[in-house]
């Protein structure tokens, strides 16, 4: 038990193997930036994108329109996925320009 | 803060006031950082009259006109995480509305303060006084502070920010009040001085927020099976601490103003025999009630529950302890198939295994803003009178059959046909 009067510090960590008393309160992650560790994509389902870099103009419009920036930029060129993030929803292959269409959503697994 | 002409207070005042502009009146004291904010009747002349405070400079909150409640709860929420005192206002279905963000206010641990002027619940549509609003909301896990007067909505919304922000608290706070019967009343309320306020509620300095740059932090994270069972532990741990800062709050308050507060108020329970357990402006009439009965020489006595979550259960069960019945009044109903009200059913649970408890009964009464007289309280007594009278010779059945009996109180029976009051043949100690 908490002692009475005083708060759970949230200085403490929202780790999940911890007890309530020392998790941070309110589940808030006292950190930023923690989503990059964890690994959205592994529920992608269905389909991924694959870009076909010869076709790509790198207009970035994937990169502006994709929610979870899982499109990687190398400068300002498109250079891939990040597939740990991607969550296949196809908005970057919506958006690439018709005449372009560098982008394909292909069935999970076979992209290779 | 301020400097227009008669929205200063710089000396004590005692002001005729309706219970909507005392609770302006204390906001406008708080200064709160942020107030959003939808309007509903009868919250209205609340926020009404704090719009006004803001567009003539009075103060110099950032007030947000929303779309609707669930959106002003929502931009509280969002303020409050941000780091800055954050109030809204709100009744009857807007409350309903907020339903959802309520338990988000609290599952972050955010310390928003929320007057709210009871009303029931459509349908069908009514705009009067009744607790099934805030009752319904009971489990959100923010603190309720229920108001008998204008006084004490002016003085529970000044103690709630200090609750609500206790470190070992930290929770959303709502202070209730009768809607119309205090919103709209006009009593005699004093008012402290701006300073005064000010200094009771202090500067707000959260221990982490998102406009902190330098300390980033992530507010509403995904909590599944292996987190989210250690965040509610902690919320109930918080509410257990909140007993004790609540009474702390109330003492300091006493202090300052020479109006002590604890989570229940008793009035003359030291031999009470049948004592009424009532919260809200009905606390008033049944004070009246009580004070007649003891002319006439009957051992009538009160609790008020001021505090009902976190619930009292240790306080009503030393003031209940001794008595012979009690009856327990809820304005809203449980629809629980005769078992009475929420305030009925927690009593209970808070008096369970007491050796040789009172017999207890059950009365729903006032919904939709039903006038509740001194006459029918006075029947709840003499109901009481007759309970104890009865559980002389046969207690174990008369405690069982008291228990589970929902009693409703004014509502037209047959044969009632114009008058819900109900008069008893004698009057108690005329007998
Ligand atoms: S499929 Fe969706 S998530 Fe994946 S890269 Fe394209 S836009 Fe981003
Ligand atoms: S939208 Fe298409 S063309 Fe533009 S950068 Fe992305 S893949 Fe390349």
């Amino acid at each position: 038990m908490n002692a009475p009067g005083k708060a759970v510090s949230s200085e403490k960590q929202a780790s999940v193997t911890l007890p309530w008393t020392e998790m941070a309160e309110g589940g808030l992650v006292p950190r930023g930036g923690t989503a990059a560790s964890v690994k959205t994509g592994a529920w992608r389902t269905g389909k991924m994108p694959v870009i076909d870099l010869s076709r790509c103009i790198h207009c970035l419009r994937c990169w502006i329109w994709c929610p979870d920036s899982a499109v990687i930029l190398d400068g300002e060129k498109v250079t891939g996925f990040d597939y740990d993030h991607c969550k296949g929803c196809g908005i970057c292959e919506q958006v690439c320009p018709p005449k372009v269409h560098a982008i394909q959503m292909v069935p999970e697994g076979v992209e290779g | 803060m301020g400097g227009v002409n008669g929205h200063v207070v710089t000396q004590r005042r005692r002001m005729t006031m309706t219970g909507a502009e005392a609770t302006a009146e204390a906001m406008r004291q708080i200064h709160p950082d942020v107030v959003a904010a939808y309007p509903i009747t009868p919250q209205t002349d609340i926020v009404m009259r704090f719009a006004r405070y803001v567009s003539d400079g009075v103060v110099q909150t950032e007030f947000v006109p929303v779309e609707s409640e669930h959106s002003a709860l929502s931009a509280v929420v969002g303020a409050s995480a941000a780091g800055a005192r954050a109030m809204t206002a709100t009744s009857g279905p807007g409350f309903a509305l907020m339903h959802e963000i309520l338990y988000v206010a609290s599952g972050y641990r955010l310390p928003i303060v929320m007057p709210v002027a009871n009303r029931a619940l459509s349908g069908p549509i009514n705009i009067h006084g009744d607790h099934s609003d805030t009752m319904g909301s009971r489990d959100a896990g923010w603190i309720q502070i229920f108001s008998e007067n204008a006084q004490e909505a002016y003085d529970n919304l000044i103690q709630a920010v200090r609750i609500a922000e206790d470190p070992s608290v930290r929770l959303p706070v709502q202070v209730t009040q009768d809607g119309f019967i205090i919103t709209h009343g006009m009593e005699i309320v004093e008012v402290l001085t701006d300073a005064e306020v000010q200094q009771f509620v202090g500067t707000y300095e959260p221990e982490r927020y998102l406009l902190d740059v330098e300390r980033p932090m992530t507010v509403g994270a995904l909590a599944l099976q292996n987190s989210y069972f250690e965040v509610k532990r902690q919320l109930a741990e918080a509410m257990v601490n909140a007993r004790r800062v609540i009474a702390d709050v109330g003492e300091a308050f006493g202090r300052l103003s020479g109006r002590y507060y604890g989570l229940t108020e008793p009035y003359r329970m030291n031999d009470a025999e049948l004592a009424v357990v009532v919260l809200g402006s009905t606390a008033g009439t049944a004070k009246v009630v009580v004070d007649e009965l003891r002319n006439r020489g009957v051992k009538a006595g009160l609790v008020k529950i001021r505090v009902f979550r976190p619930f009292p259960a240790q306080n009503l069960r030393d003031l209940l302890r001794g008595t012979r019945a009690v009856g327990v009044l809820d304005r809203s109903d449980s629809v629980s198939g005769g078992l009475g009200g929420p305030v009925f059913a927690e009593t209970k649970a808070a008096l369970y295994g007491l050796p040789d408890p009172p017999v207890m009964t059950g009365y729903v009464y006032g919904l939709g803003g039903r006038d509740t007289t001194p006459e029918m309280i006075e029947s709840v007594y003499e109901d009481l009178a007759e309970l104890a009278r009865r559980a002389r010779d046969n207690y174990a059945e008369v405690v069982a059959d008291a228990a589970l009996a929902g009693h409703y109180l004014g509502v037209r029976e047959p044969g009632q046909n114009g008058s819900p009051h109900r008069h008893g043949a004698a009057k108690l100690g005329e007998r």
